[in-house]
């Protein structure tokens, strides 16, 4: 019984957007019902509107960390905001577990938001008259938990994220870094199913991002949170990632798993951003692998189909038989060769240099 | 030619200039020219106000209201009820306040009847001795703006008790006391309506501006007509003079915030009260209790001129003593005034300023230490307060209250010294004040007055048109012809002179010495502190000094509206300058520019939009101190006012009056802030 529910929630989508726009301006909607879905950015330009989100149609699956990727003004902001329903988008479908909340009532939001989502914010928007403990229960408080309940969970999120011995400071006496950790742990409290990260760690030095990168795929690897994750920068999305949604004008340019995005770019935009990206440290052996070929072919080494390339690179190609690719249960899955390394790290740079040649 | 006539804006003044003079020394007086003045169309509006008026209080929706006293029930005007209801309750609240401060009977009276109270003559509030309310704002000083703060309210209450003002010091303040919360109430409402509503917040924004730039008087007649004398009239034509920066402020720290904050309360599951309690108003804090302190500040701005409509306290007290001309004792109450204001501006901007800091878990002495020290100090002035009919055993128990009048005095001193400088300087004063009215003051007011409307629309639609285009000009025209087309032209004319006259002067003087004081950060820090010192003086109190010297003369109202109206122009000149970044600084100082070059090519330039809202901010104070200055003797529109307030049907011409002064005011905002505006956005500070 409980797998078959198991099975049936990982089919069925925790949110769907169905051909979602949101136009700014006095005249959107009507505009929009003219151009009967084709929206064209520029001709809306000229009637005084700015498109946001053009026809946005995607799912997230429970567990899934989907990365909305975009420069400033594409419209990856604006999208997540329409699906928490921070704005109303202009036209379509965001349905959230079964419901479309374009359809919801202000009491149902709220109920939604109270008990279901969970929002990090860019500038970490924390009160600043709270404490760090009640800027954390804030949420349960205004759910109408009792204080010393919330204040119990409370100090249970900050040893979550490491802000032990704090709980009494005032947010204007944190680090960036540390304030975050508070946005986290109030976006956590109320334990979510689906989690809202608004360029979360763009406002903070190189060196805390690694650092709360690790720890935000630290607290992932424990609470499989649903997630909808903004960035404006491309490795963080690579590194995070389960899907990404590369966004330009409004409209996503394409969708897909990290490797696919930079072992198959699907436009000119999306293939700039990854002509840079350093292969062997975002492709995993089971990206680039290819069929297991017969056993006895096979060397005596064998690689994770999860390990990135990097750390197995020197191994394989210093094997001259194939390498066993197996999977976390030792099961092997595929076969891969010191040449497709080669290819996969230099081969595409060679052809794309030669056809722009000829 | 035309292109560069175009371009160049100077060459676009100097024909300006040139069409102005020509037109005025054409067009000469004329009954029945309308070049020369044009028919008051407008002259009945004041009479339909006061008809609308009087229908509105006395005949308007009859509703049957059961009087007591003859057991019948009676048809009254709805309005007329309503406002008696507020003042009712305004006044008991002000009674109250003032009886625990003071002692009294009304508070039981109001809840027992007069019989009851009578028969029991124990059935009163006894009154606070003046230790524990001097004692209590000294302890509340040092919790929020520690030793030096408390010092400063220490010795103010007690210069207030000592020196016998206590009584009309509290009967002030309890006025203040109900006045201010009623207005930070509004306000906040207000402002967090505008915030929520952009349509309210164009429909506010007009009105603020014009209800910060009407003078205080023409509120008091409609106050009066709706609500009758006393002190809660006092407190709710305060309270409609005190809430406009209220509703400023509070949208303003509520705009500042940026969508995230929002946001992050909509997620956290908030419903629209809550997001507004708990998340925008605290978030908003500091702004908003600056808001707080602004609404402090005017109604002690009031406290003089609410007297005039029966307020008790020290604003009385000032009056008549200043009508006696007996300046050492409107001295003696003026310093009161001022005391009360920098305290209560002090403790409210120390409130805004302060910052919860962590401390680890504090025991509970250390958490209430406050409240315990107070509970200490009541308890021992108790003491000392019983202790006292021992000490004193006839007359009064100083330790107790120090009555009015009773305290020491340094009047007769201080009227001595005035004497002094009145038979020393005579000859100077007199020579000084003869030479400024008849060689610099009258030939301007006598030009103002002789200089025909045409050529008044043309110079200042002129100006509009060049600063900022068409629609400035149709702005402020406009503005001029609802002056021009009431009877009071001249009237208006004689308030530009007094208000241009001292605006220049005090704007020369704040952009030079505000210069000269930027130079260093000494000085800098030493002009900060004159202005926000001057600044927080009620307006009246500038009359004290300067009546002293130069008695009841235009010379009088000049100079303190100079000195009143050069504060803003000092500090904005000073900010202005302290505003120029710093790596533009060092790219004039890499290319080698003298002291002067750097002052006339980086700073001024740099600065000037911010000079040029200090000049705005100049016109508006000097026209508030123009209006007041009728209290020493003028002939422009605030004697009009002033006379209008004991006029039966003073209202319309008071409001219209007003209106007009108001109109003045803003057609030069309306030019100042396009000309600060554009250049603004021309040096890319926005």
């Amino acid at each position: 019984m409980s797998l078959q529910n198991a099975t049936s929630s990982t089919n069925e989508p925790v949110i769907r957007c169905e051909s979602v726009y949101k136009i700014f301006g006095d005249n959107a909607e009507s505009l929009l019902k003219k151009s009967n879905g084709a929206v064209d950015a520029a001709k809306f330009k000229e009637a005084g509107c700015i498109v946001g989100v053009n026809n946005a149609s995607f799912d997230i699956h429970a567990g899934e960390l989907l990365i909305i990727m975009g420069l400033s003004g594409s419209g990856k902001s604006t999208l997540l905001r329409c699906i928490s329903r921070l704005t109303d988008a202009t036209a379509g479908k965001i349905i959230i577990e079964g419901e479309d909340i374009l359809q919801m009532d202000n009491k149902q939001l709220i109920e939604l938001r109270r008990n279901k989502m969970g929002m990090v914010f860019q500038n970490f928007a924390l009160l600043p008259h709270k404490t760090v403990l009640e800027n954390i229960a804030f949420p349960l408080q205004v759910k109408g938990m009792s204080t010393s309940d919330s204040i119990e969970r409370a100090v249970e999120m900050v040893n979550l994220v490491d802000l032990t011995g704090r709980e009494d400071y005032y947010p204007r006496q944190l680090s960036g870094g540390q304030q975050q950790r508070v946005g986290i742990a109030r976006s956590l409290a109320i334990e979510p199913d689906i989690w809202f990260l608004d360029e979360p760690f763009s406002a903070l030095d190189p060196l805390i991002r690694k650092e709360m990168q690790d720890e935000f795929l630290r607290l992932q690897s424990t609470l499989h949170k649903t997630i909808l994750f903004v960035t404006h920068d491309f490795d963080e999305a690579l590194r995070l990632a389960d899907r990404i949604a590369i966004m330009k004008d409004g409209i996503i340019e394409q969708l897909d798993t990290p490797a696919n995005i930079v072992l198959n770019p699907a436009t000119e935009y999306v293939r700039k951003f990854t002509e840079e990206v350093p292969r062997e440290k975002v492709l995993k052996i089971g990206s680039v692998m290819d069929a297991a070929c017969s056993e006895n072919l096979m060397s005596e080494l064998s690689v994770n189909t999860n390990a990135i390339i990097e750390t197995e690179a020197e191994a394989i190609l210093n094997s001259s038989a194939p390498v066993r690719v197996v999977d976390d249960e030792g099961q092997t899955v595929g076969s891969i060769t010191a040449a497709k390394i080669v290819h996969v790290l230099f081969g595409d740079h060679a052809a794309s240099h030669s056809e722009t040649t000829s | 030619m035309i292109d560069t006539f175009m371009q160049k804006k100077y060459l676009q003044f100097i024909a300006l200039l040139v069409v102005f003079i020509l037109l005025a020394q054409t067009i000469g007086p004329a009954d029945n020219n309308l070049l020369w003045r044009l028919p008051p169309l407008i002259s009945a509006f004041p009479l339909w106000i006061n008809d609308s008026i009087g229908y509105l209080m006395f005949e308007w929706w009859p509703i049957d209201v059961y009087d007591p006293d003859i057991e019948e029930f009676e048809e009254k005007p709805l309005v007329s009820q309503v406002t008696r209801m507020m003042s009712g309750f305004i006044l008991f609240m002000i009674e109250f306040i003032r009886e625990i401060m003071l002692g009294g009977a009304k508070t039981i009276v109001a809840f027992s009847g007069w019989d009851w109270a009578t028969a029991n003559p124990w059935a009163k509030l006894p009154g606070l001795p003046w230790t524990v309310v001097a004692g209590g704002a000294t302890i509340l000083g040092y919790s929020l703006g520690g030793r030096g703060l408390a010092l400063l309210v220490g010795l103010s209450t007690t210069y207030i008790a000592v020196f016998g003002q206590w009584e009309p010091a509290m009967q002030t303040l309890s006025f203040v006391l109900v006045a201010a919360p009623v207005s930070v109430f509004i306000g906040l409402m207000f402002g967090i309506w505008a915030f929520r509503s952009k349509t309210v917040e164009n429909i506010l924004n007009p009105l603020l501006n014009m209800a910060q730039i009407i003078p205080h008087f023409s509120y008091l007649i409609p106050v009066m007509v709706f609500f009758g004398i006393g002190d809660h009239a006092g407190a709710i034509a305060t309270v409609i003079f005190a809430t406009p920066p209220m509703v400023r402020l509070t949208l303003l720290g509520l705009k500042k915030l940026g969508p995230e904050v929002a946001e992050s309360g909509m997620m956290s599951g908030c419903n629209n009260w809550q997001l507004l309690t708990k998340v925008l108003v605290p978030t908003a804090r500091r702004d908003i209790l600056i808001g707080v302190n602004q609404v402090i500040m005017q109604c002690l701005a009031m406290v003089v001129l609410a007297s005039l409509i029966g307020a008790k306290g020290l604003g009385i007290d000032l009056l008549i003593a200043l009508n006696g001309l007996k300046i050492g004792v409107a001295t003696e109450i003026g310093i009161c005034i001022v005391l009360i204001a920098i305290v209560l501006d002090r403790m409210s901007l120390a409130w805004a300023n302060q910052q919860t800091d962590y401390f680890s878990n504090l025991s509970f002495v250390e958490k209430h230490k406050y409240s315990l020290l107070f509970a200490a100090l009541f308890v021992v002035a108790l003491i000392l307060a019983y202790v006292g009919q021992f000490i004193f055993p006839e007359g009064f128990n100083y330790l107790y209250i120090v009555p009015h009048n009773k305290g020491i005095s340094i009047a007769p001193l201080l009227q001595f010294g005035v004497d002094w400088i009145w038979d020393t300087f005579f000859f100077t004063l007199k020579g000084f004040n003869e030479w400024l009215i008849l060689s610099v003051l009258m030939p301007v007011k006598s030009a103002y007055l002789g200089t025909p409307v045409v050529a008044v629309f043309t110079l200042v639609m002129g100006v509009g048109l060049i600063v900022g285009g068409i629609r400035v000009a149709l702005t402020v025209g406009s503005f001029l012809l609802f002056i021009a087309l009431t009877e009071w032209w001249d009237r208006a004319m004689i308030t530009a002179y007094l208000m241009s006259v001292s605006v220049i002067v005090s704007g020369l003087i704040g952009i030079v010495a505000g210069t000269l004081c930027a130079q260093n950060a000494k000085s800098t820090r030493f002009i900060l502190t004159y202005c926000d010192t001057f600044q927080t003086f009620p307006s009246f109190i500038y009359l004290i000094p300067v009546m002293m010297l130069f008695g009841i003369t235009d010379t009088a109202v000049i100079i303190a509206i100079i000195v009143y109206a050069s504060i803003p122009a000092l500090r904005y000149t000073v900010e202005g300058l302290l505003s120029v970044p710093e790596t533009l600084q060092d790219a004039g100082t890499m290319a080698g520019v003298s002291r002067v070059q750097r002052w006339l090519s980086i700073e001024l330039p740099m600065s000037f939009p911010h000079i040029a809202l200090g000049l705005n901010q100049t016109v508006v104070f000097a026209l508030s101190m123009v209006i007041i200055g009728a209290m020493i003797g003028t002939d422009d529109l605030g004697q009009l006012i002033l006379g209008s307030l004991s006029d039966r049907n003073g209202v319309g011409n008071g409001l219209i009056l007003g209106v007009c002064v108001a109109c003045i005011g803003l057609a030069i905002d309306q030019i100042l802030r396009t000309w600060a505006n554009q250049r603004k956005q021309a040096l890319g500070l926005n």
